[in-house]
């Protein structure tokens, strides 16, 4: 059968410049940048583009003085993978994702100003994301033996990966060791300051086209190999227990594999194929969880795999390179969901700025976690499906 | 070590809707209520409009026990905004009727935290009329809060469901 994405390419992807603080930027001008650096580096004029996705799609479309085109506010996987359906499905031809934060925080009395939503069932007790992510993280090392040391392992590994990454906004901040993280002040036990992710502002941005369109572009396209979305029910509203369950048979602790499992049959690859795994971070035990729920080690063994060196850029199975959400940058709201896509393309087109995997060809993408009850799953190949 | 304490005055109080303003009255009146559906019998909480597992929109409110078992907890030493003061615990409890919430640990040592810790609700004041569900060590619910601490071993999990 062929590939449903086989006439699919990504033939660009783009960060702008990432900061604690990017003076003069607000979210849409941010992502206007994202917009244009990612047209200039494919080759493609945004005149081209009849397809527009992100948090604020229609006002790019709008600013940028384009269209009448398609449009979607999703972000992040979610919206590279109904990017490559539009263009698979012909109601496309080239399709932009971009997203960016900026100057909507400044609130600097409070921590995690995005998620910290006057919900009902979880205002009151004083959640918020490091304390959702932290229950999951505390019922792992309860069930399986799960350590600080090697969610701090995680981190330094991660911080490490920025560290050496010129364009990390916590570039030369290190190097880190575990007992750096352990060192670090208690945010929300079992989390340290350094376990959890940044704060900054920044854009990113994809360009998806034809296939056929995609030979004809500079760049080396980046595929389309499988992905899935899981979802259990909102954010941040209801208990982030390891336990949850809808109608299937993956508990919210294992959320994403579900999602996995169908990448990997759409691929025809299955974990040993993955050369390098671009994981969303947001917090460090969630490595933990989604190497489990993958399938790259059995669950209640992902702290041991940490242990044993694999996740580091000489290991098995390099993670989260450019420094991710602990050092390399998050924008805020949505942004920081397309983040790891972006690093999946330059892994494969060989243009990371740090750690570039050698000979890399099959790149894992990730967003969400289980602290949020989703995970999002995107698994992008050099070699066209 | 210190008592984790309910917290003071000033965090966000909630904002009822139709739906859950039958669970906010029970808070007020020192009562934990959940919905129970009358099709399967499926414990229902937080307040849903028909039942997670079966779909049927025949739920009734109920009172529980309160009583339940620490699932997970995280104490808290960053506050999502200065109306928090540190430490507290939040908790994930399975409540013996069988569904989980979210809630405040008080009433206990934080290194008395851990997997299966037999609590019971207790209700403190917030504002604006609004009592808020909080989970002490069973032990300890049954004392007053200016006693000395008690060194005696908590009861067993096995006795509390």
């Amino acid at each position: 059968m062929t590939h449903p994405f086989r006439d699919v390419a990504i033939v660009a992807a783009h960060n702008t410049e990432q900061a604690k603080a990017l003076s003069g930027h607000d979210s849409i001008s941010i992502t206007l940048a994202a917009a244009i650096g990612v047209s200039a580096a494919a080759g493609v004029d945004l005149e081209d583009v009849d397809g527009v996705l992100g948090s604020n799609a229609n006002h790019v479309v709008y600013a940028l003085g384009m269209g009448p085109v398609h449009t979607g506010a999703g972000g992040g996987i979610s919206a590279v993978l109904h990017a490559a359906a539009l263009i698979a499905s012909r109601v496309c031809t080239t399709v932009l994702v971009a997203d960016g934060g900026a100057g909507a925080y400044t609130d600097h009395a409070s921590t995690a100003p995005w998620t910290r939503p006057g919900y009902e069932f979880v205002a009151s007790p004083g959640l918020y994301t490091a304390v959702e992510f932290a229950l999951v993280a505390r019922r792992h090392m309860e069930l399986f033996g799960t350590t600080e040391q090697q969610l701090a392992t995680v981190a330094a590994t991660i911080r490490n990966n920025g560290h050496v990454n010129p364009e990390a906004v916590f570039f030369g901040r290190g190097p880190y060791a575990p007992d750096d993280v352990l060192r670090s002040r208690m945010v929300a036990d079992p989390f340290h300051l350094l376990d959890c992710s940044i704060n900054a502002e920044g854009g990113c941005a994809v360009l998806l086209t034809t296939a056929d369109r995609a030979a004809q572009l500079p760049l080396a396209p980046v595929y389309v190999l499988g992905g899935a979305l899981d979802y259990l029910g909102p954010a941040y509203r209801h208990p982030p227990s390891w336990d949850l369950r809808g109608s299937g048979d993956v508990p919210n602790g294992l959320v994403g594999r579900r999602a996995a499992q169908r990448a990997f049959t759409m691929s025809g690859l299955g974990p040993g194929d993955v050369d390098v795994c671009e994981l969303y971070d947001p917090f460090s035990f969630e490595i933990i969880r989604q190497l489990e729920a993958y399938g790259f080690c059995d669950v209640g063994e992902g702290g041991r795999f940490v242990d044993d060196g694999n996740i580091a850029p000489t290991g098995t199975l390099p993670v989260t390179t450019d420094g991710g959400t602990l050092s390399f940058s998050h924008g805020g709201g949505v942004v920081q969901m397309l983040q790891r896509v972006v690093r999946g393309v330059q892994q494969l087109q060989r243009a990371c700025s740090g750690v570039q995997v050698a000979g890399a060809e099959v790149a894992l993408c990730s967003n969400g976690g289980a602290g949020a009850l989703f995970n999002e799953v995107l698994l992008l190949g050099a070699q066209r499906p | 070590m210190s008592v984790l304490r309910p917290h003071r005055p000033g965090i966000p109080v909630p904002r009822p809707t139709a739906l859950t303003q039958p669970y906010w009255d029970g808070c007020a009146r020192g009562e934990l209520w959940f919905q129970s559906c009358e099709a399967c019998g499926a414990a229902v909480f937080d307040p849903q409009h028909v039942c997670r597992t079966c779909r049927s929109d025949r739920l009734t409110w109920r009172r529980s026990s309160g009583h339940g078992l620490v699932s997970t907890w995280s104490v808290v030493w960053r506050p999502p905004s200065p109306a928090f003061h540190t430490p507290y615990a939040v908790g994930i409890i399975d409540v013996a009727e069988g569904y989980q919430m979210i809630a405040n640990l008080v009433d206990c040592e934080l290194d008395e935290l851990r997997l299966e810790l037999p609590v019971k609700a207790v209700f403190h004041p917030i504002g604006e009329g609004f009592w808020l569900p909080y989970f002490a060590p069973r032990r300890a619910a049954e004392r007053p809060l200016a006693s000395p601490p008690d060194r005696t071993p908590a009861p067993t999990p096995g006795g509390n469901r």
